[in-house]
């Protein structure tokens, strides 16, 4: 959560809220801001750190571990709609990139602003093409695009 | 919105932007949690509220406030843990 923190700034250019969520006290989430959190983010925690004590939040999104009684790192891109377009869930001892997560973002923003007409291929990055789906696309994304230039 | 006392994390039983109590009729052999609904890509988000801490206050924080912007979810194993 440090690293989300520390580039909290790129996100709120996106537009994107944060909300982190375990099952410790917001009076724990209180004293690991004021003595770890600052200190590895250079600022105070900028987001909401949302407490789940009893797991019921992570139970409805599947992340909730009933045997270790902790959250998995479950990661939900939402929409201004309120619909999840990604998850990523992954288990403790691994933790995430925020640069995927942040060209995601990017991508379905760009998807979004769109309308749907355009389509962000494998490895997407802003000023890279995309695709427009539809009848002509169809056997010739192989003209449109190439993966190796994309990886 | 009532003004209620910060409670525990709990998801209200709807996705963002809707009621709580669904239109159809509860099904009484339903269990709570069988009625609760569940994180799917592609639809809508379940709604919570849950307790927070936030810029120096204890407040509450409720999904479905965030409406109207993107938001990222993030959920971790604990306070205090290495990674």
């Amino acid at each position: 959560m440090s690293a989300v923190a520390a580039n909290y700034d790129t996100l709120q250019k996106l537009g994107v809220e944060v909300i982190s969520i375990s099952v410790d006290s917001q009076f724990v989430h209180k004293v690991w801001n004021d003595q770890e959190l600052s200190k590895m983010a250079g600022r105070d925690v900028p987001f909401h750190m949302a407490s789940d004590g009893p797991g019921n939040v992570g139970r409805v999104y599947g992340v909730y571990d009933e045997q270790a009684g902790i959250e998995l790192r479950g990661r939900f891109i939402i929409d201004p709609d309120g619909i999840i377009q990604a998850m990523e869930v992954l288990t403790p001892p691994v933790g995430r990139k925020l640069d995927e997560t942040i060209r995601q973002v990017k991508a379905f923003q760009h998807v979004r602003a769109s309308k749907g007409t355009e389509a962000c291929p494998a490895g997407w990055e802003p000023g890279k093409k995309t695709l427009k789906p539809g009848p002509d696309l169809v056997a010739n994304v192989w003209k449109e695009w190439n993966p190796k230039e994309d990886s | 919105m009532s003004k209620e006392p910060i409670g525990c994390g709990r998801p209200t039983g709807a996705v963002v932007g809707e009621s709580a109590v669904p239109e159809t009729a509860q099904n009484e052999n339903q269990t709570e949690e069988q009625k609760m609904v569940t994180a799917k890509v592609g639809a809508k988000a379940p709604d919570f509220v849950a307790p927070a801490y936030y810029r120096g206050e204890f407040t509450e924080v409720k999904l479905s406030d965030f409406l109207g912007k993107w938001v990222l979810l993030c959920f971790y194993p604990g306070d205090f843990t290495f990674v």
